[in-house]
């Protein structure tokens, strides 16, 4: 690893926001916060991935992947962040390096590369990621970037997060680096207001952002920059010229915040778009904020007036399906502040929480569950559960619902359980007071789908094909099926 | 017949190759009972995980030995150790089939070595069959990593037994779906033989409901089966890619084999049922004569709307050759070819070139084509170009039923050219009155010298001639 890759790494642990890492003494806080990962028992994607995703959602730049097939070809075109503008950022750019490459170092096939891309595409800006085996090897991204910035006369910027730096959340720290060695601060904005903010670690996932813009540019508050989601290289550039930052997604870009505090004073606060007083929360302190930078103070009157108005509808909304969900028992497995910011928005639904992940939760999300589940939460907070406790759990109808990301939905659909996709893969946008809404609609439509009755249907055999009761048996579970559906009744609960 | 040309492009766009481990982490998944590892940094296995869940819509076990940039510079032996102890506790696999990665061969780890060393001072391991294939992913693709896998497989567990008359071996490339080896294993039992598939995702990945939550495979060839092709008669193979295994079952036990070029097609399958006659001594049954019948008014049916279609393909090999020369025997062109790797099955193509290239290549060469055919990936420029894509190989992300797609045998062939013909049905145009204007030069040829003056009137319409018009 070069050695400015480990001061990078260094420098992103030192991390003045972070609590955990203050308390820490000075001999911990050089190991770092890693978590050494377990061989043979991990999960999770690397630091490239974790820079790739926090960067990609800037849609008008090339995103160049200096790696083998595996980096990009493997991955390419896999998440929906939605942009409202340029397509470029969905093609898969990488230099597809071959043995040569590796024998030889491939800073030759990596300029020739950046040259082709400018030449074909012309983006604002191209990105270039490096890798595992490249960085091994000793290809410098660094000066061959610097060469080809002089060379064509675009900013083209190194992202230094090669895979085996650590997993996903540092790399998204290391992406965050790159923006502000090489872009935040690079242009000046075309024009000011004492309405602009930043708003930072939002990708814009199948246009949640959407969900909340309009509610900003109800009040007038202007986006001057989105990092990254449906984001411009042009307006990441002019960032610091932004009155307040918005944190968003817990702590994957924290080092953004906290470096543009230091270096421009622009203050900052961690929100969520997700769940409805969080949402509300945020509109507050965005505005709060913002009055104390400096705008009239009106913006207060207003953001109370709008978040009334926009909760009630959204509460309403919801009560419809109160009746229908109450007493439903959810099972959440997901991390940091969805693990938090969701579970109010079921609890209103009238559901049940009867678990939710903590694994990838920092100290200040368990606190926010305990405040909002109140005594006994700790019985709910799951540190690590493997997928077999998980099944088990489902299937002995534990829980009604699982709400989890895409990798361990196979473990609530094998045991004929209801699951909703409630991470990156998802399909349904759950931002704002708009996407609460959606999300406990989705809920009750995955629910009450009557597939759930047709599944368990046992098959009127037993495992060798011999027929067992087989006259009577499928005309029973189908009768039975019915009666229960009319009673309101699980199909666990019907008298056998 | 098609010639080879390798992009000049120092930028790969579109990426249509996919990686050597990530084929070979398929092939392991076609075991029962298995654990795949890739030895490299943990997103290695992580991108390969979800792209295989997005495929066949399944839970996919797959591990990592996590390397870090320490381990990586120092050798992985302690990461291996580490990742065999861990799998066999946690899941208790039969076999854990490791695969190398771009980072651990750049390195040069001796994996062969750590596995002799880690037997040797892990006595516990004993129970558990360890294989290891050799998969750089700054070598070959997909498809490569597939063949080596397979052939590893053969290499460390198939010894030389007794002969069995009636049991023959089926390799089937990574091209085909789990409907595809069903498909074939009904051929092959319908005379009277049994098949050892291998590997056989029919098994594990066909989408099936357990009766208990399993960390490892769900299915697919047995340990004792893939022992037990020892004792075949005959190798069949489908696919180029496949030879390399079957020569090594030629080479261990002496199975003579014969290596299908593909089995998408009328006359390769009636070659295959030659074949199966010819081993078992038995007719070709009536259900296949029936079939092969049923094929032939399909190919009949279909050919109106392949004949002279123009056809961008861009796919694996061996999956390039199926449907490209299913398209070309229906009366396709085969306007635009795009690969991912060098193999003898480009020789066999009905195309004056394929370029070993990505789907910017594609998306290039199809702008006077009717149709796309290749992965999910290509719906980016199918889109650009206006131009209906039909999904062919892995991945395909934004279709369900992947699992269940049959196109080899009589009666999978003819599927593929009921979606094909209807694709192109679909894309049938209406004519409009302005689509055929003269040129200008027939246009002057007939006014020239005409007589000037106004048109002549045609006269009032009689009353009876408007009523009947009306």
């Amino acid at each position: 690893m070069s050695v400015s890759l480990k001061a990078k790494i260094a420098e992103v642990f030192e991390e003045p926001g972070c609590d955990i890492n203050q308390g820490k003494s000075e001999k911990e806080r050089k190991k770092g916060c890693t978590k050494q990962l377990n061989p043979g028992a991990a999960a999770g994607g690397c630091a490239f991935d974790g820079a790739k995703i926090a960067l990609q959602p800037i849609a008008d730049v090339a995103h160049l992947v200096h790696g083998p097939i595996a980096c990009e070809g493997n991955s390419w075109d896999n998440r929906h962040s939605a942009s409202s503008h340029s397509q470029i950022y969905r093609t898969g750019f990488t230099t597809d390096i071959n043995e040569l490459d590796v024998i030889y170092g491939g800073e030759k096939r990596l300029f020739k590369s950046i040259r082709e891309i400018i030449e074909k595409y012309d983006p604002p800006a191209v990105f270039v990621y490096q890798t595992c085996v490249t960085a091994l090897v000793g290809d410098d991204i660094e000066a061959v970037c610097q060469r080809a910035t002089e060379k064509f006369g675009k900013p083209i910027i190194p992202v230094n997060a090669p895979g085996f730096a650590g997993p996903k959340n540092l790399g998204n720290k290391l992406g965050a680096e790159a923006l502000l060695d090489y872009v935040i601060g690079t242009r000046e904005p075309e024009f000011t207001t004492p309405y602009d903010i930043n708003i930072i670690g939002e990708y814009n996932l199948v246009g949640e952002l959407w969900q909340v813009k309009p509610l900003l540019d109800a009040l007038g508050i202007r986006i001057l920059s989105c990092i990254s989601g449906d984001g411009r290289y042009n307006e990441v550039a002019t960032a610091h010229r932004a009155k307040v930052n918005m944190m968003v997604c817990s702590k994957s870009m924290i080092n953004i915040a906290t470096k543009m505090e230091q270096r421009w004073g622009i203050p900052y606060f961690e929100g969520s778009f997700y769940g409805i007083g969080d949402m509300s929360d945020t509109l507050r302190q965005i505005a709060k904020l913002l009055v104390q930078t400096g705008a009239p103070s009106d913006l207060l009157d207003r953001t109370e007036r709008l978040i009334e108005v926009e909760e009630a509808r959204a509460w309403k909304r919801i009560a419809h399906y109160k009746q229908r969900l109450a007493g439903k028992r959810v099972l959440l497995i997901t991390g940091g502040v969805k693990s938090w910011s969701v579970v109010a928005a079921l609890q209103e639904g009238g559901m049940e929480i009867v678990g939710t992940s903590v694994k990838k939760s920092t100290k200040e999300d368990k606190e926010k569950i305990k405040e909002i589940m109140g005594e006994g939460a700790d019985a709910h907070m799951i540190d690590d559960m493997t997928p077999r406790e998980m099944y088990a759990m489902l299937r002995d109808a534990r829980a009604d619902i699982m709400l989890s990301g895409g990798r361990s939905q196979f473990v609530a659909l094998k045991a004929r359980m209801p699951w909703l996709d409630i991470n990156q893969e998802r399909h349904h946008p759950y931002g704002g007071y708009e996407g609460m809404v959606e999300l406990v609609q989705e809920i009750d439509r995955a629910i009450f789908n009557p597939v759930w009755q047709q599944v368990r249907i046992p098959a009127p055999w037993g495992d060798d094909g011999e027929t067992l009761e087989a006259a009577l048996s499928p005309v029973h579970a189908q009768l039975t099926g019915v009666a229960a559906k009319a009673m309101g009744l699980e199909p666990e609960e019907i008298p056998g | 017949m098609a010639s080879v040309v390798e992009s000049k492009k120092a930028c790969s766009v579109n990426p249509l190759k996919m990686s050597q481990p990530l084929g070979a982490s398929l092939a392991f998944l076609g075991l029962d009972a298995c654990m795949p590892v890739m030895h490299g940094s943990q997103g290695c296995t992580s991108f390969g995980l979800v792209l295989l869940v997005r495929h066949f819509k399944e839970a996919i076990p797959l591990q990592t030995t996590a390397m870090n940039e320490v381990t990586s510079i120092l050798g992985g032996y302690d990461n291996i150790e580490a990742a065999l102890l861990n799998i066999r506790k946690r899941a208790a696999p039969k076999i854990i089939a490791i695969c190398s990665t771009g980072l651990t061969e750049t390195k040069g780890d001796d994996v062969d070595g750590y596995i002799v060393t880690v037997r040797k001072r892990k006595p516990e391991l004993a129970d558990t069959e360890i294989v290891y294939v050799s998969t750089p992913d700054y070598v070959g693709g997909f498809e490569d990593g597939y063949a080596h896998a397979v052939t590893a497989i053969v290499r460390t567990l198939v010894k030389p037994l007794p002969l069995k008359a009636d049991q023959v071996t089926l390799l089937p490339g990574s091209h085909l779906s789990p409907a595809d080896i069903d498909e074939l294993r009904e051929i092959v039992e319908a005379f009277g033989l049994t098949a050892i598939v291998l590997p056989d995702i029919s098994g594990s990945l066909d989408g099936h409901i357990p009766p208990d939550w399993r960390g490892t495979t769900l299915g697919g060839t047995a340990l004792e089966q893939i022992r037990a092709a020892g004792a075949s008669a005959f190798t069949l193979g489908v696919g180029e890619q496949t030879r390399e295994a079957a020569l090594a079952l030629q080479e261990i036990a002496g199975t003579p084999l014969e290596v299908f070029e593909r089995l998408t097609g009328l006359e390769c399958n009636d070659r295959l049922l030659q074949r199966l006659a010819h081993i078992s001594g038995r007719p070709v049954p009536a259900k296949y004569r029936r079939q092969r019948s049923q094929l032939l008014d399909a190919m009949l049916d279909g050919h109106f709307y392949t004949g002279g279609t123009k056809v961008a393909i861009a796919a694996e090999p061996d999956l390039l050759l199926a449907v490209g020369c299913l398209l070309h025997d229906m009366g396709a062109e085969l306007r635009c070819c795009v690969s991912t790797t060098k193999s003898a099955a480009h020789a066999l193509l009905p195309a004056e070139q394929v370029i070993l290239g990505d789907l910017e290549d594609l998306e290039k060469g199809a702008t006077d084509c009717d149709v796309l055919i290749t992965h999910s990936h290509g719906r980016q420029a199918a889109e650009r170009l206006g131009k209906p894509l039909l999904r062919i190989g892995f991945p395909v992300f934004d279709r369900i039923g992947n699992a269940h797609r049959c196109q080899v045998g009589y009666r999978g062939t003819m599927a593929l050219i009921f979606e094909i013909a209807n694709t192109m049905m679909e894309q049938i145009g209406h004519h409009h009155a302005t689509d055929w204007p003269l040129t200008p030069e027939a246009l002057r040829a007939a006014t020239h010298g005409a007589t000037a003056g106004a048109p002549v009137s045609p006269g009032p319409i009689t009353p009876s001639l408007a009523e009947a018009s009306a």
